[in-house]
């Protein structure tokens, strides 16, 4: 298994670069200029990217720099261009009613942060791998998770709710690639279509909400209710 | 030999074919009677693989496609309901003249949602099992927000975005059981349930059991088990009254077979115990949320949907108790509950354009405006809160009876009061639709409801008789040896 078998300079290039994007989903969580997001959340595509043309070279998986160029396509260029594009028709440039200051979010997230690291602790006790760098990415993995989860319960926009959702998707996407690297392929590129898609009906229903509902905000949202 | 393979592949190609051909042809009366044929092929289809299915579990299609007999079963549930539901589409969309020009997008939509969901029971791999839900939701979100009205973009928006968000957490459940497995089987295995439930016994508890919670947590977002059943009170109320139906009686079955399956993982690991517990827990919680929100329930499809969110709670309590009775009762519930819930729909989309309303205390004098669809639909509700003489009654009895030999009786008495809270908040709603004030002079309903309306009503309230009053014996050795079978 890779990460029983992995030279120092691997795990130190891992560890930055799965460091890297959790630093990242920080800057999201701490600016409420929705383009900014959009440039953080790229960015962390590409690093995730970057994670699994390494784990591809050190590893021996061939299959997996396919994945990296897919992924940097994908979720860092065409998915971010995606976004983009709805918040101009929107016309929405930031968010106006967020719950918290951007430093009460920040250290949420810190909270959160250790939280996982806590709980991948645990686990790394359970399976033996204390000091490996599985933990360090269960820990981005869970961050990760729970930093979307608290973007989109923070935030009222539509798109900040779908911009939570992908950050959520990254993180998983960040710790297979590094705990499960010979997954079957198949099933990585199915899940990147399937974001896509996904990504698409949200835009289809945003635009949707503008038009029929005449607001974008969950906070506008509140006929249904009992 | 039954050629499986042939079969699945018909039970694809067909409603495929049929979309494309709704959407090239762009003729709305033409879509809704290919739509029925559809259904009706689709059904026949479903009931031959049921029939046929053999008591093991069958795999196919170059490892990809899965055949056990609860998968039959729940599949034939699909195939059941996306006939009556496209029977019903027929009368109920033709009352809404608005729609008329779009109504190919209608058909085309609902033959997408029945085909998605005819995909994913049959799935071999957990994580293609995942990508079928999701795209479910991805239908089916269009479905219910199909008549572009605030509310029902609103109930569109909420269902997309909860079921996507627990949905992510299920995909996390899925990536550690394939950890768990790599120590194992090495670093690259074929990823399926057998696999999955052949390496159990070797995963450390701690991430097994963490695998689990979140793969029970994320499909029972999808299932509507509470707390995470937010979403399905506003889809299944602002949806079409036949894509409710669909919601209902097949979707939730699917991703409850989902979240089974992931159980019998944790069973082969020999945690037995902490994983039917905790299915259990969130099985009651279904039933105590549900119990209170019918209570003080107006809208009469939102009523209906805190019902299903009861019965996935009975479904999962069911599962949840474990053993050969309880679950014979789960699997026949199942069909019981898809039957009976698309006649309560179909009533309750009759009544919402009659009446001009969706609200129940505006329903007034059902009875006597529509003597014999009303008196279906009172047989219904008598029927889907568990009275007797029909099948969710002995379905319920059973789970109950399966409860008591079960680690954990002490849900079968929170069960049965709750169950009984709830047949008297329900029957409470319909005496004052029956027996409430005279409706307004300018409320009185003028509607005449064609056969289309009513006819799907009688299908589904005869076999639900039947059932209750005849288990045919055949059926019940066909639950047995489908417990016996790994889902």
């Amino acid at each position: 298994m890779l990460i029983f078998h992995l030279g120092p300079l691997a795990t130190s290039l891992f560890s930055l670069l799965a460091i890297l994007a959790l630093v990242l989903s920080f800057v999201m969580l701490a600016s409420h200029w929705l383009k900014n997001h959009v440039y953080a959340f790229a960015a962390e595509s590409w690093t995730i990217a970057a994670i699994s043309a390494s784990i591809g070279y050190y590893g021996h998986y061939p299959e997996l720099y396919i994945i990296a160029a897919l992924t940097a396509l994908f979720r860092g260029t065409f998915l971010p261009y995606l976004v983009l594009r709805l918040v101009k028709r929107l016309d929405i440039q930031r968010e106006f009613t967020p719950l918290l200051k951007p430093s009460s979010s920040m250290i949420l997230g810190a909270v959160l942060v250790i939280f996982s690291y806590e709980v991948s602790r645990q686990l790394g006790v359970a399976l033996h791998l204390t000091d490996n760098i599985a933990v360090l990415a269960l820990t981005c993995m869970f961050s990760l998770k729970l930093i979307g989860f608290l973007m989109m319960i923070l935030r009222s926009e539509a798109i900040s709710h779908i911009l939570g959702l992908l950050v959520i998707e990254n993180g998983i996407f960040l710790g297979s690639q590094i705990l499960v690297p010979g997954m079957p392929v198949l099933l990585e590129l199915v899940i990147i279509f399937d974001l896509l898609t996904i990504v698409m009906a949200f835009g289809m229903l945003v635009r949707f909400l503008q038009t029929h509902a005449g607001t974008t905000s969950s906070r506008g949202l509140q006929k249904l209710v009992g | 030999m039954v050629n499986f393979a042939a079969l699945i592949a018909a039970l694809w190609i067909i409603p495929g074919v049929a979309i494309i051909l709704m959407l090239a042809l762009r003729r709305p009366h033409l879509a809704e009677y290919l739509n029925l044929l559809t259904s009706i092929v689709v059904f026949g289809l479903t009931l031959a693989i049921l029939v046929a299915v053999p008591n093991k579990a069958l795999v196919t299609g170059a490892q990809y496609i899965l055949l056990t007999p609860l998968g039959a079963w729940v599949l034939f549930c699909v195939g059941l309901v996306y006939l009556l539901a496209s029977i019903y589409a027929i009368g109920y969309m033709r009352l809404l003249p608005e729609e008329k020009p779009r109504l190919h997008k209608y058909y085309a939509l609902q033959a997408g949602f029945a085909l998605t969901m005819l995909i994913a029971p049959l799935m071999n791999n957990p994580g293609i099992f995942w990508i079928a839900i999701d795209f479910t939701t991805i239908v089916s979100a269009f479905l219910v927000g199909f008549e572009k009205e605030a509310e029902c973009i609103e109930a569109a928006w909420k269902y997309l975005i909860v079921v996507s968000a627990g949905l992510a957490l299920a995909l996390l459940g899925i990536i550690l059981f394939y950890w768990g497995g790599t120590f194992v089987l090495g670093p690259t295995y074929a990823l399926t349930w057998a696999n999955l439930r052949e390496v159990a016994p070797k995963v450390p508890e701690t991430l097994l059991f963490l695998a689990f919670l979140l793969t029970l947590v994320g499909f029972g977002t999808k299932v509507g088990l509470a707390p995470m059943h937010t979403w399905l009170p506003d889809a299944h109320s602002e949806g079409p009254a036949p894509v409710s139906a669909m919601l209902s009686g097949a979707l939730l079955n699917i991703a409850l077979l989902g979240i089974y399956r992931f159980l019998s993982i944790v069973d082969s690991g020999g945690y037995s115990l902490m994983g039917h517990t905790a299915l259990l827990v969130l099985g009651v919680l279904s039933l105590f949320v549900a119990g209170l929100f019918i209570v003080r329930q107006d809208g009469a499809k939102r009523m209906l949907a805190y019902s299903s969110l009861e019965h996935m709670g009975v479904l999962a309590i069911g599962f949840g108790f474990g053993g050969p009775i309880a679950f014979a009762g789960a699997m026949y519930h199942m069909v019981n509950h898809s039957l009976n819930k698309s006649l309560m729909f179909f009533g309750a989309g009759n009544m919402m354009r009659a009446y001009g309303t969706k609200s129940m205390s505006k329903m007034r004098q059902i009875l006597r405006y529509y003597p014999v669809t009303g008196a279906v639909w009172l047989l219904g509700a008598v029927a889907i809160t568990g009275a007797p003489p029909f099948g969710l009654f002995l379905s319920e009895l059973t789970i109950l009876r399966g409860g008591i030999l079960s680690p954990n009786p002490w849900a079968v008495w929170v069960m049965a009061i709750l169950l009984i809270l709830i047949f008297i908040a329900f029957m409470n709603h319909f005496r004052r639709m029956i027996w409430g004030p005279e409706p307004e002079p300018d409320e009185v309903p003028t509607l005449k409801l064609s056969l289309w309306n009513s006819l799907p009503m009688w299908l589904a309230l005869i076999p639900v008789l039947v059932l209750g009053l005849w288990w045919p014996s055949g059926l019940w050795g066909f639950f047995q040896q489908a417990f016996l079978v790994q889902p």
